[in-house]
């Protein structure tokens, strides 16, 4: 049914049960949120009214209402550019700037922060209020989020992403009235919780309260130290997003470009985390089929994920023999550039940097487990950074990333498949597993090589693929609690499957926690996934196992994937860790 | 951590005690008034375990633990003093009945005293304003306490009643 | 014994009807004429009277009653709430209606004595009449201006006995709803009486009702809301005390109506009283088939369990109260949906305040037309006030809507404690105003509090004096709403912080004429911009003191003086010319700041002053003043 009314004065009609904040919209009247986010697919809906930002009168109301979360009514007047409405909205600003740090040039959260950006939008030009700030620790005590409660602005956006949509319930909002601040449990270091470092809550924040671990220094330091040789690899979905650091459209792919900044920074070669997808394909799908074949324990998960895998550690210790064994494809890539690499160029592994550019947070936790490394000095991936990281990288160093013109990667880390790109969007890698997988157990080749219901925005995904008479059940899910809707079918033999992919993020790695922010703008996460599969189009070689650099890597180095040499290398082990 | 072994084991108490409730995670609040009534206040340990027995994040029992002030996750005195902060006792002089007891006891509102007999606390309104202003000492009420004397001689009571057998604080107000 | 009939119900009422016979006899007898009659006492066991004692005052009775031979004739019950707390612990003797103030457990040897064995009244504990002097034994002017609907069984009957309950025509009404009414005529009974919630919102009670019963759902809620957490309001526990077996009839009347069968009671952790005299009514209707299965042979079912608070004041707020059922924060949500939409889990709620559902059962009985025939226009019925302060007759008065503060302060509340002036009466507790001397006679209601910048709130209704300072009234409410404000929305969560830190600043003599401007339009825009009910009323203690007592703001700005000489910052003590030189103050000075030779006067070091006021308490002479 639709309603009709007035904003501004305009009359339009919209369906019933639509917001004030969706109805002014779509006459193109804003109005300012600050703890409202509705990502619809991602079933993350933060409509908790609490910064008080989008008031608005309604004649007939006695006080303001909150756009954001006010259905529309029939015959409603609205008004939301009155003197008392902006006069509302710009002491709720000066209020919680009264209550937050003033430190906003040298905040990491610098011209990407909503509050600061709200501030300007209203004009606010002093705080007429001053008074007791509240006064937090800064937990640093994790290697991939720093948090500053000083700076939570209690929009609570961090607290419904780990808890509803992740349902991870790491953060809660602790005490009550002004010193209320949403915390961990009993006030514990972030590293001594259940989180899984998704970084989701990093990229819903709206100012620096939750920002990731930053390394650039470090990055800096090893490039600027000539004994080191440093190695850089790039992720999937880092192409597709770094753009929006220089203004450029979402959905823009600048691989090119990307490598030629990375070389002007002084990498000594540039590979592409690609590559080790490609090798993660080898190696999952033979152990797939090894399980088929020894009737193994099935489903297979997928374990490209770090957050993912710390997720079952904690949530679902009876499992841990479900996920596939493989190391996710940058530490894979790491490990190659170390032995593989360094083996045949006769350079010495211990004087190798690996520095992985992810649009994950996770990946810096993931790169000091301990048992992703050759031995204890010596891991796999040394470095991880953010795709917002490089972006400040190259900003520091000047780079006129626009203008850039495209390069290539290096050779042999560097070369790659359509299957390993899609490994950046929700449904790729159980994608690039099939287009494998098929071809090995029917030894025919594969034609259509586009899942296409493997693919898009829902939360679960399933489906039926029929091989050599056997059906093949698959399913994808990202976020973390659509993983554990699946699991616990598992756990009750509700559900069966042969195959799940699962990706902490919603979107999979192009909504990562270490990508440019979206603002709450799910668009941004569609652009991305499309640019994701045209790139995946544009290559020459769609399927993992005939890139032919990995075709050599095995041919010379490894010998048979999921072989005794692929197992010291490429694969590894998981741990129960607790609940909190 | 070790628990030795204890005729009086609360966390099997308070386990029979979620066992026997119809529903679980409705019942947090319930729950954890039970456990502060068992262990006289709540720690981590006790929050975690509750955590672990309805199957919900710590930090969302630690979120309404630290949200009601009824709620206490430090260890309280024998004894515990509640002066009436409600209005009616206010405009009767309770600022200044809470100001005397600080002193007697020598502890700020919300501490506990070094021997750990008494701890102090304000509380809103306990409908005995015809006595204002009043004090409650673990549930028992004392009205017009206007004169230092008399609040001192019914510490002292409590006091004197050290060497009997004390049960525990909180005994009161909260429900079973 | 379960009730499996109208019938049943209606037999036990006839039985038990003779417990009443001897209760507030319309033509009362004298103590000599009762002698040797059967006889009841009547202790009261509210709160108040409960904590002096009350309970030992029962057990003293009987023991000397017993004693005396007497105790076959003469039966001691405990009930709720007189009302007249100023005067506790209460007792009242039938058939003769006299009734004992101030008795303690000591007095008792001498009461049996005087009244029971020589049939005369103990002079020295009646009434006296503080104008004339004259002992009063019943009738007292304390009552005559009341009318007791909501608190019509307290004081009246045990409420540890569901059969006296029923004797004064209890669960009749819901005997009533079940057999001869329909829902939506009961809803219209309601409607048409004009019932208002009594919590402090004012919503009409019949609207809700139809509200939650027209929303689509397979299951609905009743919730009776017992979170009273105004600070100086303890109607809701009175009524729990002294009459739960009523609330327990209105949730069964209001969940038949709604279609509910679940009822809960968020009732406050710190009314353990209530909580246990809940408890005893839960499980005696339970045993008399009340609560349960087939209720009198009917078809409708339904339970009630009782929830506990925690002490958060926000919860009375319902969606916040519903949260806290629910097992979380208790945090209020956006509304809508109104919890008649979605409610508790998500099904349609019906919330509802204990004095209101105390009205439900006697509307249904005697009729909408009834109630609505008492209070004014838009207000009907009558409202339970908590009166205290600094009023002589502290208690718990009901009056009809429309009554003048003045009726309420003086001619029931005695007028103000030692002949002090009268400066303001606070209503609606951290969310009402206070109310100056020019409207002592308006009549109250609902829309004429709201009109002068107070509200109804539950109920609480605090009398001040010349030596309160409105300032630091101001403070001290929100103080409490900093305290209590659940932390979420803005407005509340920073916004009171930083009224309450200006008011601070001005109570300590550093307030300017701008913070008097931010007060109120922070004030103001707090109002309108706040989340729930709590932030959009908390500052209103601090609009109503401005607007009406301006001036004493400006003495505490701009002169830097505290009128009422309570905010110790801006008090000052001097030594006058009578000081003798006792040095007295000097030695009992904690700052060691007074100073001056034995037998000369002594001066104090404004600077070092900590105004203590020892020195003024210590000196044998009136040497010392402040001001």
């Amino acid at each position: 049914m639709d309603v009709k009314l007035t904003i501004n004065d305009i009359p339009l009609t919209v369906p019933e049960g639509m917001s004030i904040l969706d109805a002014a919209r779509t006459v193109n009247i804003d109005i300012p949120t600050l703890c409202y986010l509705n990502l619809h697919e991602m079933r993350l809906n933060n409509h908790i009214a609490s910064c008080r930002v989008c008031l608005v009168e309604v004649e007939g109301r006695r006080t303001l209402a909150p756009a954001c979360s006010t259905p529309v009514s029939h015959n409603m007047v609205v008004k939301t550019d009155t003197p008392r409405a902006i006069q509302a909205r710009r002491t709720m600003v000066e209020l919680l700037l009264s209550d937050h740090p003033k430190s906003c040039l040298t905040c990491a959260k610098n011209l990407d922060c909503d509050l600061q950006a709200l501030a300007a939008d209203l004009g606010v030009r002093n705080i007429s209020y001053e008074g007791e700030e509240t006064e937090f620790e800064i937990d640093k005590s994790s290697l991939a989020i720093i948090r500053d409660p000083n700076k939570c602005i209690r929009c609570r956006r961090c607290e419904t992403m780990c808890n509803d949509v992740q349902t991870v319930g790491v953060y809660s909002a602790v005490g009550r009235g002004f010193e209320t601040v949403v915390k961990t449990a009993f006030d514990l270091p972030q590293h001594e919780t259940s989180c899984t470092f998704c970084g989701q809550c990093i990229a819903v924040c709206p100012t620096g309260a939750l920002m990731e671990l930053d390394q650039v220094d470090k990055v800096w330091k090893a490039l600027n130290d000539p004994t080191r040789y440093v190695i850089v690899e790039t992720a999937p979905a880092v192409r597709v997003a770094l753009g929006e650091g220089f203004g450029l459209e979402p959905g823009t792919i600048v691989t090119g470009k990307m490598v030629a900044a990375l070389r002007r920074l002084g990498f000594d070669r540039v590979f592409d985390t690609e590559f080790g997808a490609d090798v993660t394909i080898m190696e999952e799908a033979t152990e797939f089929m090894h399980r088929l074949k020894h009737g193994g324990r099935l489903p297979i998960l997928t374990s490209c994920c770090p957050a993912w895998v710390k997720f079952f550690e904690h949530q679902f210790p009876d499992l841990l023999d479900i996920p596939s064994t493989c190391k996710s494809p940058h530490e894979m890539l790491g490990v190659l550039a170390k032995s593989y690499y360094a083996d045949t160029y006769g350079i010495d592994p211990q004087k190798i940097t690996v520095v992985s550019v992810m649009p994950c947070v996770a990946k810096k936790y993931e790169a000091a487990r301990p048992e992703l490394g050759q031995d204890p000095v010596t891991p796999d991936v040394d470095i991880v950074i953010t795709t917002r990281e490089l972006c400040r990288m190259i900003r520091e160093a000047g780079i006129h990333f626009e203008r850039l013109n495209d390069e290539e990667f290096d050779h042999p880390l560097g070369e790659s498949t359509g299957a390993a790109v899609v490994f950046g969007t929700t449904g790729g890698v159980i994608e690039a597993a099939l287009r494998t997988a098929y071809e090995w157990l029917t030894g025919k080749p594969l034609e259509h090589v586009e899942f296409e219901n493997l693919r898009g925005m829902d939360g679960i995904k399933e489906a039926v693929v029929p091989i050599e008479g056997r059906d093949f059940k698959i399913a994808v899910t990202h976020g973390l609690g659509n993983a554990r809707t699946i699991l616990e079918k598992i756990q009750s033999g509700e559900a069966q499957y042969d195959a799940i992919e699962i990706m902490a993020c919603p979107g999979g790695c192009i909504g990562g926690g270490g990508q440019p922010y979206h603002h709450g703008n799910v668009e941004i996460l569609k652009a991305r996934a499309a640019a994701i599969y045209e790139e995946d189009r544009s290559k020459p070689r769609r399927k993992s196992h005939e890139n032919p650099a990995v075709i050599e890597l095995y041919k010379n180095y490894i010998g048979e994937p999921y072989g005794e040499r692929a197992h010291e290398l490429l694969h590894t082990s998981f741990t129960q860790r607790p609940k909190i | 951590m070790c628990d030795n072994p204890s005729p009086y084991n609360p966390y099997q108490q308070l386990d029979r005690y979620i066992d026997g409730l119809p529903y679980k995670k409705e019942n947090l609040i319930a729950i954890l008034h039970h456990a502060q009534q068992l262990f006289g206040y709540l720690p981590d340990k006790v929050q975690r375990h509750i955590a672990a027995r309805l199957d919900i994040p710590s930090a969302k029992v630690y979120g309404v633990v630290s949200f009601y002030s009824f709620f206490t996750m430090k260890p309280r005195g024998k004894h515990v003093v509640n002066v009436c902060m409600g209005t009616a006792c206010f405009v009767r002089g309770a600022e200044k009945l809470q100001q005397e007891i600080e002193k007697q006891l020598g502890i700020k509102t919300g501490q506990t005293t070094e021997d750990e007999l008494f701890s102090l606390d304000s509380l809103r309104c306990i409908g005995a304003c015809g006595l204002a202003p009043v004090m409650m000492v673990d549930g028992k009420v004392y009205g017009r306490l206007t004169h230092p004397e008399d609040i001192k001689q019914i510490l002292d009571e409590y006091r004197e009643s050290l060497a009997g057998d004390r049960e525990p604080a909180l005994k009161e107000g909260t429900p079973s | 014994m379960k009730l499996k009939t109208r019938d049943d119900l209606n037999n036990l009422k006839s039985q038990h009807q003779v417990l009443l016979q001897n209760r507030r006899s319309v033509q009362p007898v004298s103590v000599s004429e009762a002698q040797g009659k059967p006889r009841q006492v009547m202790v009261c066991g509210g709160t108040g009277c409960h904590a002096s004692n009350s309970p030992q005052i029962v057990e003293e009775l009987k023991a000397e009653l017993q004693r005396r031979g007497l105790a076959e004739q003469i039966n001691v019950l405990q009930t709720g709430c007189f009302g007249f707390c100023e005067k506790g612990p209460i007792l009242e003797v039938h058939p003769d209606n006299v009734l004992y103030l101030e008795v303690s457990p000591k007095d008792v040897p001498e009461l049996v004595e005087e009244h029971f064995v020589q049939g005369k009244p103990l002079e020295r504990l009646l009434y006296q009449d503080p104008n004339t002097e004259e002992r009063i034994a019943s009738d007292l002017p304390f009552y005559h201006s009341q009318m007791r609907i909501a608190l019509r069984n307290c004081s009246l009957i045990s409420p540890e006995d569901i059969l006296e309950y029923i004797a004064v025509d209890g669960y009749q009404a819901l005997a009533k709803v079940l057999f001869a009414m329909t829902p939506e005529s009961v809803i219209d009974v309601i409607k048409q009486s004009g019932l208002r919630g009594r919590g402090g919102g004012g919503f009409p009670t019949g609207l809700k009702w139809e509200l939650t019963r027209n929303n689509e759902a397979n299951n609905r809620y009743i919730i009776c809301n017992a979170d009273e957490g105004d600070p100086g309001a303890f109607m809701d526990r009175s009524i729990l005390e002294g009459d739960p077996h009523s609330v327990l009839e209105a949730m069964l009347i209001a969940g038949h109506t709604i279609s509910a069968s679940h009822g809960f009671i968020y009732i406050r952790a710190e009314y353990p009283l209530a909580i246990h005299r809940l408890e005893i009514a839960i499980k005696q209707a339970k045993q008399y088939g009340l609560l349960g299965k087939n209720i009198l042979g009917s078809d409708f079912c339904f339970d009630i369990e009782i929830k506990y608070g925690a002490g958060a004041f926000v919860c009375g707020e319902e969606t916040a109260l519903i949260h806290s059922i629910e097992g979380t924060r208790g945090e209020p949500s956006v509304k809508p949906p109104f919890p008649a939409q979605q409610g508790l889990w998500g099904k349609p709620t019906c919330v509802n305040n204990v004095e209101t559902l105390a009205n439900i059962p006697p509307i249904i009985l005697k009729g909408g037309d009834w109630f609505a025939g008492i209070g004014t226009e838009k207000s009907k019925g009558t409202k339970v006030f908590a009166l205290a302060g600094k009023v002589n007759n502290v208690g718990l008065v009901e009056v009809p809507m429309g009554t003048t503060l003045r009726q309420i302060i003086f001619d029931i509340g005695g007028g103000i404690k030692h002949h002090k002036t009268f400066k303001a009466a606070q209503t609606g507790g951290p969310s009402g105003g206070c109310i100056p001397t020019k409207f002592l006679d308006t009549p109250i209601d609902y829309e004429s509090l709201i009109a002068i910048g107070s509200m109804m709130g539950s109920g609480g209704l605090i009398v001040m004096d010349e030596s309160d300072c409105m300032v630091n009234i101001a403070k001290f409410y929100l103080e409490f709403t900093v305290d209590e404000s659940c932390g979420r929305c803005t407005a509340c969560r920073v916004g009171t912080k930083r009224l309450h830190e200006i008011l601070t600043k001005i109570t300590e003599g550093k307030g300017t004429l701008d913070d008097l401007d931010q007060l109120e339009k922070l004030g103001k825009t707090i109002k309108d911009s706040s989340l729930c009910g709590l932030g959009q009323s908390a500052p209103n203690p601090i609009l109503s003191t401005i607007e009406y007592f301006r001036d004493e703001y400006l003495a505490h700005i701009v002169d830097k003086t505290c009128p009422a000489g309570v905010c110790k910052s801006l008090l000052r003590y001097d030594i006058t010319d009578k000081c003798k030189g006792c040095t007295l103050c000097a030695q009992n000075c904690p700052a060691g700041c007074i100073t001056g030779s034995p037998k000369e006067p002594h001066s104090i070091d404004q600077e070092r002053c900590l105004k203590c006021g020892a020195c003024l308490e210590k000196c044998r002479f009136d040497a010392i003043i402040h001001h």
